[in-house]
């Protein structure tokens, strides 16, 4: 695994996103509320430019007409087909071919990859009633080097 | 899994039935009299309404009743008869249970204090005169849809009597029926544990097609699938059946083939703009599946590779409901009311069990009428 770094700290504020070539791959470094995350720009359903999508968060709903917008500005929603990822985890989120059994105990699945935040932010949602989607976008441990203010990303 | 839809066992007039495809008429106005207030009564006559028949089967159109339907008493509307339905339709077909449908006045009236008082005579007239006369017979609640309160009241009204056994809707409408000012009509018939059907019928203000008002009666009739089609969609979409969950909706004389490619384009559509419908927690053909009910005239299946095709894309053998739709002409011979070999547990839910449960009919009907 190599360190590159992408960006000045600067150049990508807080809602921001920068999209860069490393190694090959394209990736997309976003500043979630001044934490930076990246996942890559490659949609695991069909391929599409992930990190271009929009910016938004999850809209959850237990009756018509009554809304709860959890999350907000830490879901990209692939261009393609507005499939949600959450780009902390890269999970995607809401499966349509899952029904949303409330009846039964939500199964807490812990996935040891994920950085220690990740399964606390799927806990939450889980327990907002989403389900988990079938999908997971590629991330990449990012860090800030504070003596040099730039985002190193590491592939 | 449901059972193939091939199977070995075809329909013989003969093997019980219910029938939730009954069209009972008012012979004439004045039959309605007796269950109209005084007031009521005078307007309409000062008035010199002749008549409140609505025209979605004219008199004159040969499809509108099989030619033996016509009573013998000429100048009465055909279903008007009790005698002539037992003659022609309960007995013979060994009905069980007939679901009635009278559709008179209610829906083509603007001044909506008549409509709720000629929906309740309508409504008392049924009871009187079909109801309590034939414990085979089953009817529906008429309802001035424009009116939330007195809708409830009049539900509230006759169901506790289970000889009701839904709510009936023009499927014309003035708003598409998922809108939440209709949410009241719904929530009184989930409580009361009554089914909502929604009817070929109506036609106040709003053209039956999206694209203006077609020429000719072949075209009205066919567009009925369109009116059909919106109205699914707008309860799906809307969530009344995650606002409702136990309600069933029943769709008669609808058709049901044009069902599956509108469940695929409602599921492929869905899965991109889910955030505009949070509610909705499953795939909409599966929630269609669960509620909606629909009965099988008009048959429009041109041979038995069709049929057998439709009814592996719908699904599901719970959702279809046998029907004459009595006495508009569908059909000669009663072996085509449904001529296709089925399973023997699919064709009994399609006979009977499916209405069965649907209208909840192991309940005891009460002979005596209230007003």
């Amino acid at each position: 695994m190599a360190k590159h770094a992408v960006a000045a700290v600067d150049e990508i504020p807080p809602g921001g996103r920068k999209i860069v070539d490393l190694e090959g791959r394209s990736i997309g470094v976003f500043n979630v509320a001044g934490e930076f995350y990246a996942i890559r720009n490659t949609c695991p359903h069909q391929g599409g430019p992930l990190c271009g999508g929009v910016l938004t968060g999850f809209v959850i709903s237990d009756e018509p007409g009554r809304y709860q917008y959890l999350r907000r500005g830490e879901v990209v929603r692939c261009p393609w087909h507005g499939w949600e990822f959450d780009i902390k985890t890269g999970m995607s989120w809401v499966d349509p071919k899952r029904i949303r059994v409330k009846r039964y105990p939500v199964t807490l699945q812990e996935v040891t990859s994920d950085p220690p935040d990740a399964a606390v932010n799927s806990r939450e949602l889980r327990e907002a009633g989403l389900t988990e989607g079938p999908y997971r976008a590629e991330t990449y441990p990012v860090s800030v080097d504070v003596v040099k203010h730039l985002v190193i990303v590491e592939v | 899994m449901p059972e193939p839809a091939c199977g070995t066992l075809r329909y013989q007039r003969g093997m019980p039935v219910v029938d939730a495809d009954v069209h009972v008429a008012i012979p004439r106005i004045a039959a309605l009299y007796p269950y109209l207030s005084e007031h009521w009564h005078d307007t309409l006559i000062e008035s010199g309404v002749a008549s409140l028949e609505v025209n979605t089967y004219p008199r004159g159109c040969d499809f509108s009743a099989r030619p033996d339907a016509r009573p013998e008493s000429p100048g009465l509307p055909p279903g008007s008869s009790l005698e002539v339905v037992q003659r022609q339709l309960l007995d013979p077909w060994n009905v069980e249970v007939a679901v009635a449908l009278c559709d008179y006045g209610t829906h083509i009236l603007h001044n909506e204090d008549l409509a709720v008082a000629v929906a309740r005579a309508v409504n008392d007239f049924l009871a009187d005169q079909w109801l309590s006369k034939d414990t085979r017979m089953r009817g529906s609640i008429s309802v001035c849809t424009e009116r939330a309160g007195p809708a409830v009241a009049e539900i509230e009204r006759l169901a506790r009597r289970p000889e009701f056994v839904q709510v009936a809707l023009p499927v014309r409408s003035q708003h598409p029926y998922g809108k939440r000012l209709y949410w009241p009509i719904y929530e009184a018939a989930e409580r009361r544990g009554l089914a909502v059907a929604i009817y070929a019928g109506g036609g106040i203000g709003n053209p039956i097609t999206p694209v203006g008002w077609p020429s000719y009666y072949l075209e009205d009739y066919v567009s009925f699938a369109q009116a059909f089609q919106s109205q699914l969609l707008s309860l799906v979409t809307e969530g009344v059946f995650v606002k409702y969950p136990k309600l069933k909706v029943v769709f008669v004389d609808s058709g049901f083939t044009w069902i599956p490619p509108l469940m695929w384009r409602l599921d492929k559509n869905w899965k991109g703009t889910r955030r505009e419908v949070p509610w909705i927690d499953r795939l909409p053909s599966d929630m269609i599946r669960e509620h909606l009910r629909v009965t099988i005239q008009p048959l429009d299946l041109p041979n038995a590779e069709r049929a057998e095709q439709v009814l592996e894309h719908l699904g599901s053998d719970e959702m279809l409901l046998f029907g004459t739709d009595y006495p508009h002409w569908q059909f000669d011979d009663p072996a085509e009311a449904w001529p296709y070999p089925l399973a023997p547990a699919s064709l009994d839910r399609l006979l009977r069990s499916n209405a069965v449960v649907t209208y909840d009919l192991d309940r005891q009907v009460t002979m005596a009428p209230d007003r």
